[in-house]
């Protein structure tokens, strides 16, 4: 067994510094790495560029980094929910990439995967294909999409063990298995981290090697956004 | 009279077949989900990671780890699956799903539907939109005839920013259901009590009114 495990969330960060890329995994506030996030508030660091289908709310989530104004770049499907980077995009404090919801998980998995790009027919005719690359295949028309290129992912998992094996619960799963392995280094925290043999391999979402580094995470607020319920008969 | 969103809602629920996965935008065609008959089996996508949604949950049952597109708490129903982002967008994207139903600002004659962005107004993203429009065959716009200022949202051409380009062939508002082929909009039913004229009036783009127009049976 290769043990990928590091003992809290200051050493999973190891080498962390500004102007780098992340990729962030979480749809909403749901499956964020709510313990690397915290990490990267107190470490101050600046300039960076994150990749994540959201941005947060203003108290939680990315919008405790958009606070501190420390991210440099936004790029993401939708960024709605929040009120300070709304300000700083307007200000011109913040540059937003806009992708659409497939490409941005595609451009992970192909970074993931050793491709170096891809063709979509998502945002033909529309301004998001703007200088790039389209073509035609059985005439229907395609726009070309690049891989990402990360230093690090930050990704949250259910279970996992040393390994570095990582399982998901609901659809906290998401964007995260997408960008495990897309950047230099991918960095998995997990509610419950257990020892090898514990998981049952035909379980497991992720195998270890497309994780570096992974430890057991702590005090999960797990906020939920839009709260609906129905009435009890 | 012209449909309440409701209306439009129950409408499009007839369009939906047994053994059909659908996806649901977020507003109107939300609500379909309420009205899709008891007796036919359909499974409802959401992008976000799940096949097999079900209803919101009971207060107090409401988990964080079980969300749709619109971020709110729902259920999975028996036979339910959870997936990532990209295998749910190969979903989307190879075709699997047969039918998507969404929200529009705008459509125009030739099928180019604008829901994203307005100039100068806070732009939020497009989320998964253009790879809906981009990817499905079989798409339903559901939305208001006009806009809050009393204008058409069947257009000639698309004022706004384009989400994709000659991908709707249907849609249904308040007041109409329209087809569009051949560069036109097909009048195909009318709301209970709303006249062809009042159709005409609201509707910008080329309207074909072919022989006489039934009324929608709700």
């Amino acid at each position: 067994m290769i043990n990928k495990t590091v003992s809290n969330v200051a050493e999973a960060l190891e080498g962390v510094s500004n102007d780098m890329t992340f990729m962030l995994g979480g749809f909403g506030l749901c499956g964020i790495p709510e313990n690397a996030i915290s990490e990267l508030v107190k470490r101050n660091i600046t300039g960076l560029t994150c990749i994540s289908n959201n941005a947060g709310v203003d108290d939680f989530g990315l919008g405790l980094l958009l606070q501190k104004h420390q991210i440099k770049k936004m790029i993401s499907s939708y960024v709605g929910e929040n009120d300070e980077f709304e300000r700083q995009m307007l200000s011109g404090e913040l540059d937003v990439e806009l992708v659409p919801q497939g490409t941005l998980a595609e451009r992970c998995k192909a970074a993931q995967s050793g491709f170096p790009a891809f063709y979509t027919p998502a945002g033909y005719g529309t301004e998001v294909a703007e200088g790039k690359e389209t073509r035609e295949f059985n005439g229907k028309m395609y726009v070309l999409e690049e891989a990402f290129k990360a230093d690090f992912a930050f990704v949250k998992a259910w279970k996992g063990d040393e390994a570095g094996n990582l399982i998901f619960k609901g659809t906290a799963r998401n964007f995260n298995p997408c960008m495990c392995g897309a950047a230099t280094i991918t960095v998995a925290e997990v509610e419950e981290l257990v020892p090898v043999g514990e998981l049952d391999p035909n379980q497991i979402h992720i195998p270890g090697i497309f994780v570096q580094r992974i430890f057991q995470g702590n005090d999960y607020e797990k906020r939920i956004e839009q709260l609906t319920v129905r009435q009890r008969q | 009279m012209a449909l309440d969103k409701n209306g439009i809602a129950k409408r499009i629920a007839k369009e939906v077949k047994d053994g059909f996965y659908v996806n649901l935008g977020i507003g109107i065609p939300t609500l379909v989900a309420n009205f899709v008959r008891d007796d036919i089996e359909v499974e409802f996508q959401s992008e976000n990671g799940v096949l097999g949604m079900g209803p919101f949950p009971f207060e107090g049952d409401e988990d964080a780890d079980l969300i749709n597109a619109g971020k709110q708490t729902i259920t999975a129903l028996p036979g339910a699956s959870f997936f990532d982002s990209s295998m749910s967008f190969s979903m989307i994207r190879g075709k699997h799903v047969d039918l998507t139903i969404l929200g529009a600002m705008e459509v125009a004659e030739n099928g180019d539907i604008a829901n994203w962005k307005i100039p100068g107004k806070m732009v939020k993203g497009m989320g998964g939109a253009m790879d809906l429009v981009a990817s499905a065959e079989n798409i339903i716009v559901a939305m208001m005839h006009t806009n809050k200022r009393g204008e058409s949202k069947l257009l000639k051409r698309c004022s706004l920013p384009l989400t994709g380009v000659g991908c709707v062939t249907k849609i249904v508002t308040n007041l109409a259901v329209i087809e569009i082929k051949d560069n036109a909009f097909h009048l195909i039913e009318r709301a209970p009590g709303v006249s062809v004229e009042e159709i005409q009036a609201a509707t910008e783009g080329t309207l074909i009114v072919n022989g006489d127009i039934p009324e929608m049976k709700l």
